[in-house]
């Protein structure tokens, strides 16, 4: 008849209720824990380090053309064949050739200056015909190849896709799952009985933070022994970084939800606010790419912060005061969605 | 302290832009009984309920439960009531029991979850999923909910909606149970043989409105009499006013192709139909009588019957 001590913490409760139904549920685990891992290995392999490919050259069959393609020849980063003069329109279009040279004096080179490969070999073949027709060179500067950890395309990577799924865990681990439970009528049940409104969203920040002190070693550590990838700076600025962005997300997601009635409209919601960050917000490519003028609104982005951030931490070595201004933005996110959220939320 | 567990008078439920869910209604339910709200559906016995449980706001009225108001005593409040809604679906892949602790935890004060989980009878259940319940496994458990903060006042919307025959019968076990507690209880339904088993009083609600109200012996016998002798006979052989001016009886109506008669006394009533019919020589195809229902007193004050 009288309180169970602690166990029968409200927050508790609540919290144990949702860690309860996630991990009963096997799909949302493998797509909380397995699916990072699955597309970090997909992406590695992909892109993984290969030795550089050699530039296809073409020489138009005509008078000349064995001279020009012996001049060609012999050369590891360059292969070369004689076609017909339609063969070879053909394969330069189709890119199966980067260039073609038709033979005269002096040759022409036919190629697409907007490819990059084309604009390459054209430096290659120019150098070989150049210095085949007697060109002496007036340097012979030293080579020093280097390819060092964190520089390469999955050490960028890594960084943007735990981002990434900080962000897709906050939102779909929250917004679905409260709109689930509004539109079954769970919510006005609870809201029936003397819960506090503060406790059931708290636990869903709570549910949050648990699953951040699993995914982000797991992700992390399975990046660190299978590629390599470095953690430069301390451990408790990664741990900083990707603590605010789950709050921020855990808010968002707790602002989508706040008034959808039904899964269909949270699900649109969800897509709209994550689809531009995806995008824009530098996952898979820097967000440098994109014009000057679109810089300031992507910089104010969530998860542009969160990525810079955790970039900054893994590859570039910093602390904690080093990534204040995208810890800033986070936690001033996180904040105002609560704030937000409390005052928008409908509960039946 | 007032008798009364819940007080409202004149509440007014609109939904722009013309429906009007609750249209003036009136209730008082006193401490210690079962109240029944009957009705068929769209009657407004939800918006009403809800209304009372503090869930909907009410365009006009006043309502007071257990002596308290929503606008100023909530959180108070809400640790008095215990409630079922129409539909409730729990999360699925929790236990009976965590589902209980967790409604536990909500009230300051309550009853052990072991204890609810005898009351409701499913100690076999306690630690099944609650996608695995059956139906009426999930209903009881819903009540269990309700009891766990040991309420002053229970409120049961459609406890039995969609049950098979011997669910509904262990759910009417359970409000028994309450009953004997001396709990009082608010509950809708749209059957009536359930409101006569468990309701002390019972307001029939319809259009938003309370039609009739009272004990249901004396709705019975106030609205339609005590007995219905139903009997069929070709239509043009019999004309209504005959019927009326026959001794006991009390209220004639068309029953499908033949007649309902409620009457006060079948044993004056039925020898003067049968003297009636055989004088002008009408063949009586079929003679049947039963105990006045709440049915009865619906279909006569509204000439519709509960669930078309």
């Amino acid at each position: 008849m009288t309180r169970q001590g602690t166990s029968f913490s409200p927050l508790w409760q609540l919290t144990l209720a949702r860690l309860r139904g996630f991990f009963r549920e096997p799909s949302t685990v493998f797509w909380s824990f397995g699916f990072p891992v699955l597309l970090t290995v997909a992406l590695g392999v992909a892109f993984r380090s290969r030795p550089p490919e050699p530039v296809r050259a073409g020489v138009e069959q005509g008078p000349g053309d064995e001279a020009v393609a012996s001049a060609l020849r012999g050369r590891p980063a360059l292969e070369v064949d004689v076609l017909r003069a339609d063969a070879a329109q053909g394969a330069l279009r189709t890119g199966r050739v980067a260039i073609v040279v038709v033979p005269g004096d002096p040759p022409t080179y036919r190629l697409d200056p907007t490819r990059p490969e084309s604009r390459l070999a054209r430096a290659v073949v120019d150098d070989l015909l150049q210095r085949a027709a007697g060109r002496k060179d007036t340097i012979g500067p030293r080579e020093e190849q280097v390819t060092e950890p964190g520089a390469r395309y999955v050490d960028f990577l890594v960084p943007g896709l735990l981002g990434m799924n900080l962000m897709s865990a906050g939102m779909w681990g929250i917004g679905y799952v409260i709109v689930e439970m509004r539109s079954k009528k769970l919510l006005k049940r609870m809201v029936a009985t003397p819960m506090r409104r503060s406790d059931f969203m708290l636990s869903f920040v709570l549910m949050r933070l648990f699953f951040l002190a699993v995914e982000v070693p797991v992700f992390v550590g399975f990046a660190v022994l299978a590629f390599g990838v470095p953690v430069r700076g301390p451990l408790l600025a990664l741990a900083g970084v990707s603590t605010l962005g789950a709050l921020a997300f855990s808010g968002l997601g707790l602002l989508v939800a706040s008034r959808a009635r039904n899964i269909q409209t949270v699900s649109g919601l969800i897509n709209l606010v994550m689809m531009p960050m995806f995008i824009l917000s530098g996952v898979f490519f820097s967000p440098e790419n994109f014009p000057r003028a679109m810089q300031p609104a992507i910089r104010a982005l969530p998860l542009t912060a969160l990525n810079d951030g955790l970039r900054a931490v893994m590859n570039e070595g910093a602390g904690l005061a080093a990534v204040a201004p995208q810890s800033a933005l986070l936690a001033g996110v996180a904040v105002v969605s609560f704030a937000l959220a409390l005052r928008l939320f409908r509960w039946s | 302290m007032s008798d009364l567990a819940i007080r409202c008078s004149a509440i007014v439920k609109r939904y722009p832009p013309d429906v009007l869910a609750v249209d003036g209604l009136d209730l008082e339910v006193r401490r210690g009984e079962c109240f029944g709200l009957l009705g068929p559906n769209g009657a407004g016995k939800t918006t009403t309920v809800e209304i009372l449980e503090g869930l909907i706001e009410p365009t006009s009225g006043e309502v007071e439960v257990l002596g308290q108001r929503w606008s100023s005593d909530a959180p108070s409040l809400r640790e008095r009531l215990g409630i079922t809604l129409q539909e409730t679906h729990l999360p699925e892949r929790l236990t009976v029991e965590e589902l209980l602790r967790l409604f536990r935890s909500f009230y300051a004060s309550g009853r052990e979850v072991a204890e609810v989980v005898r009351l409701v009878s499913l100690e076999d259940k306690a630690r099944t999923w609650y996608e695995r319940l059956s139906g009426g496994q999930k209903q009881r458990l819903a009540v269990a909910c309700a009891l766990v903060g040991d309420p002053e006042l229970l409120f049961l919307d459609e406890p039995t909606t969609g049950l098979d025959p011997q669910s509904r019968r262990q759910l009417w076990d359970v409000v028994v149970d309450l009953k004997r507690q001396g709990r009082t209880i608010l509950l809708t339904t749209h059957y009536m043989d359930e409101a006569e088993r468990l309701c002390d009083r019972v307001a029939i609600v319809d259009r938003g409105k309370v039609i009739a109200s009272g004990t249901p012996r004396e709705l019975v016998a106030s609205v339609v009499g005590r007995e219905v002798v139903e009997f069929e006979a070709p239509q043009d052989g019999v004309r209504e006013a005959d019927l009326h001016a026959l001794p006991g009886i009390h209220a004639v109506r068309r029953a499908g192709t033949g007649w309902a008669l409620t009457v006060d006394r079948v044993h004056v009533a039925i020898p003067a139909l049968l003297d009636h019919l055989e004088a002008r020589n009408v063949p009586l195809a079929a003679l049947s009588t039963h105990r006045a229902t709440l049915e009865d007193v619906f279909v006569t004050l509204t000439g519709r019957r509960l669930r078309d």
